[in-house]
C-alpha cells in the first residue's frame, strides 16, 4: 500500500483519483502506523516552503518520513514536497527541509531571463540527466509534464535525474536512491505523469 | 521549452454542457464528463468548466460533475462562473479543481483576489475580464458583458495581478462571436503591463487565428475557445500540429 501524506497542505483529491486510475493500493493518511505499515510514501504539497515545513513537523511526521527513507522505504515527494525533501529553501526567509537530497530550493528570479514569466507554469518538456531514472521507465525523453512553481532545486546536480529549459535547466526530477522527487505534477501530466507514477508504484510494490 | 497551451471552454448549465454538439464518437454530447474525456484524448492542454446555472441545485450538480471529471482526468481543471467568495474558492478546489477563475466576484468585492491568493497561492487565482472598446480606451464590463463597469480595463488587470492574481484571461467583447481572429491590440496591451500568464480568449474562428495570436504577441501564454472546438471546426490535435509547422512550440 502507498500512503499519500496528510499534513493539511494542499488538495490531494487528484492524487489519489490518479493513482487510483492506475489500480494502486493508495491511502490519503496522517496516521503514523498506516504511514510505517505502507510499502511507499508520497509527500504532496503546494503553498509557501515554511508553512509546509511547520505543518509537517507538527504532525510529528518529520522525523518519521526521514527515518523511513533512510531505512530504504520508497519515498515520492511531489512539487512542494519535492523541495521539501532538499537541505534548506530560501524562500522568504531560510528554513530546513528533510535533508535527504542535497541542494537548496532557490528563487527563480534573478536566475531566468527577465523577461520569462514567473511562476514557471504550463507543458514544459522533459530531458533526462545522469542517465535514464526508473522513474521513467514507461515515459520518453522530450516528453511534456505540467510545471507550476516559483522556487526551484539549486546546487544539486548529482541528485538530478531531469530537468527543463526555462531560460536555465530548471531541476524538474531528482533521486538519490529509494528517494524521488518531481517539480512537476504527474499527477496533472496526462498519460506521461500516470506512467511515472506507474513506474514508482512499481517499485513500491504499490 | 514552455509551450503554448490549447485550452477549450465548456460552459456548464444544470449540469450538462450548452452548445456541445457535433461530435461523432460520443454518445452524449452533452455530458461534461465524456466532452472533457474527449477534449484530454484530443490533446487539450487545460479545461475550463464554467458554470452558468443559477440555482442551488444547479451549483450541487456542477460539484458532483466537477468530482467525477477530476477523478478521471488528469490534465489542470480551471472552474469559473459565481466565483464570489472564499467558500466558492473552497467548494470547487475541494472538488478538484486546480485553479479558479474569478469574474463579476472580484468586481464585487475587490479584496477576494487578495484573500483568495494568500489562502490557496497565487498560482490557484485566476482573473478572467470582459473587456470592450469604449471611447478610445479598454473598459471593463460586469455581468458576462452587460454591464459597463467604468472600470479602465488595464489599470484593474495590473491591479489584479499586485493583488495575488497569478494568471489573466481577457475575453474581447469587440471580437467575440465575430470568429474573425483574437483581438491582437488589446491582448497586446494587457501583455505589456502584467508578468503573469495571459490567455486569450473571444475572436477564434479557425486554426490561423491561433497562429496570427502566437505569432503577433510571442509573450501571450495561451489561445482560449469554445465553439469552434465544440462544433468540429477545429480538431485540436489538428491545430497543434499546424502551430508546430509554424515553429509554434506545442505538446504534442
Amino acid at each position: 500500500m502507498i500512503s499519500i501524506v496528510d499534513y493539511g497542505v494542499g488538495n490531494l483529491f487528484s492524487l489519489s483519483s490518479s493513482l487510483r486510475s492506475i489500480g494502486a493500493d493508495t491511502i490519503v493518511t496522517n496516521d503514523k502506523q498506516k504511514i510505517l505499515d505502507s510499502s511507499a510514501i508520497i509527500l504532496p504539497g503546494v503553498g509557501a516552503f515554511s508553512d509546509a515545513q511547520e505543518k509537517l513537523r507538527n504532525s510529528g511526521l518529520f522525523e518519521l518520513i526521514k527515518s523511513e527513507a533512510e531505512k530504504g522505504k520508497k519515498l515520492l515527494g511531489i512539487c512542494l514536497g519535492m523541495q521539501m525533501l532538499f537541505e534548506k529553501s530560501f524562500e522568504y526567509g531560510e528554513y530546513e527541509g528533510l535533508g535527504l537530497i542535497k541542494g537548496n530550493i532557490m528563487p527563480l528570479e534573478g536566475k531566468i531571463p527577465s523577461e520569462l514569466k514567473i511562476p514557471h507554469i504550463g507543458w514544459n518538456s522533459l530531458n533526462f540527466k545522469n542517465g535514464k531514472s526508473d522513474l521513467f521507465k514507461y515515459i520518453n525523453e522530450g516528453d511534456f509534464v505540467y510545471f507550476v512553481h516559483s522556487y526551484y532545486g539549486a546546487d544539486c546536480e548529482e541528485s538530478v535525474i531531469a530537468t527543463s529549459e526555462y531560460g536555465i535547466d530548471v531541476t524538474a526530477a531528482v533521486q538519490k536512491d529509494n528517494i524521488y522527487g518531481c517539480q512537476f505534477h504527474p499527477e496533472k501530466s496526462g498519460d506521461v505523469g500516470l506512467n511515472i507514477l506507474k513506474s514508482f508504484c512499481e517499485m513500491g510494490d504499490c | 521549452m514552455i509551450t503554448k497551451r490549447i485550452i477549450p471552454c465548456l460552459d456548464v448549465k444544470n449540469g450538462r454542457v450548452v452548445k456541445g454538439v457535433n461530435f461523432s464518437g460520443l454518445s452524449d454530447v452533452s455530458s461534461p464528463v465524456e466532452l472533457a474525456e474527449y477534449y484530454s484524448k484530443a490533446g487539450a492542454d487545460e479545461l475550463v468548466f464554467y458554470d452558468i446555472t443559477a440555482s442551488f441545485e444547479g451549483r450541487e450538480l456542477f460539484t458532483d460533475i466537477l468530482t467525477e471529471v477530476a477523478s478521471k482526468i488528469f490534465i489542470p481543471l480551471t472552474v469559473g462562473g459565481g466565483i464570489n467568495s472564499l467558500d466558492d474558492f473552497d467548494r470547487v478546489l475541494k472538488c478538484g479543481a486546480d485553479k479558479v477563475s474569478v469574474n463579476s466576484g472580484a468586481i464585487k468585492n475587490p479584496g477576494l483576489i487578495r484573500e483568495a491568493s494568500l489562502k490557496y497561492g497565487d498560482q490557484c487565482v485566476v482573473l478572467s475580464c470582459d473587456v470592450k472598446r469604449v471611447d478610445g480606451g479598454f473598459r471593463l464590463f460586469a455581468k458576462g458583458g452587460r454591464e459597463d463597469t467604468g472600470i479602465n480595463a488595464i489599470e484593474w488587470i495590473k491591479q489584479g495581478v499586485s493583488n495575488g492574481a497569478g494568471e489573466i484571461v481577457v475575453n474581447s467583447i469587440d471580437t467575440d462571436g465575430v470568429k474573425n481572429g483574437f483581438d491582437i491590440e488589446m491582448l497586446q496591451a494587457v501583455c505589456e503591463v502584467v508578468n503573469v500568464p495571459v490567455i486569450a480568449s473571444g475572436g477564434a474562428g479557425c486554426s490561423e487565428d491561433f497562429i496570427k495570436l502566437f505569432n503577433s504577441i510571442p509573450t501571450i501564454d495561451a489561445g482560449l475557445a469554445a465553439s469552434i472546438f465544440h462544433f468540429g471546426e477545429v480538431e485540436i490535435n489538428d491545430l497543434k500540429k499546424l502551430l508546430k509547422d509554424n515553429n509554434i512550440n506545442v505538446r504534442l
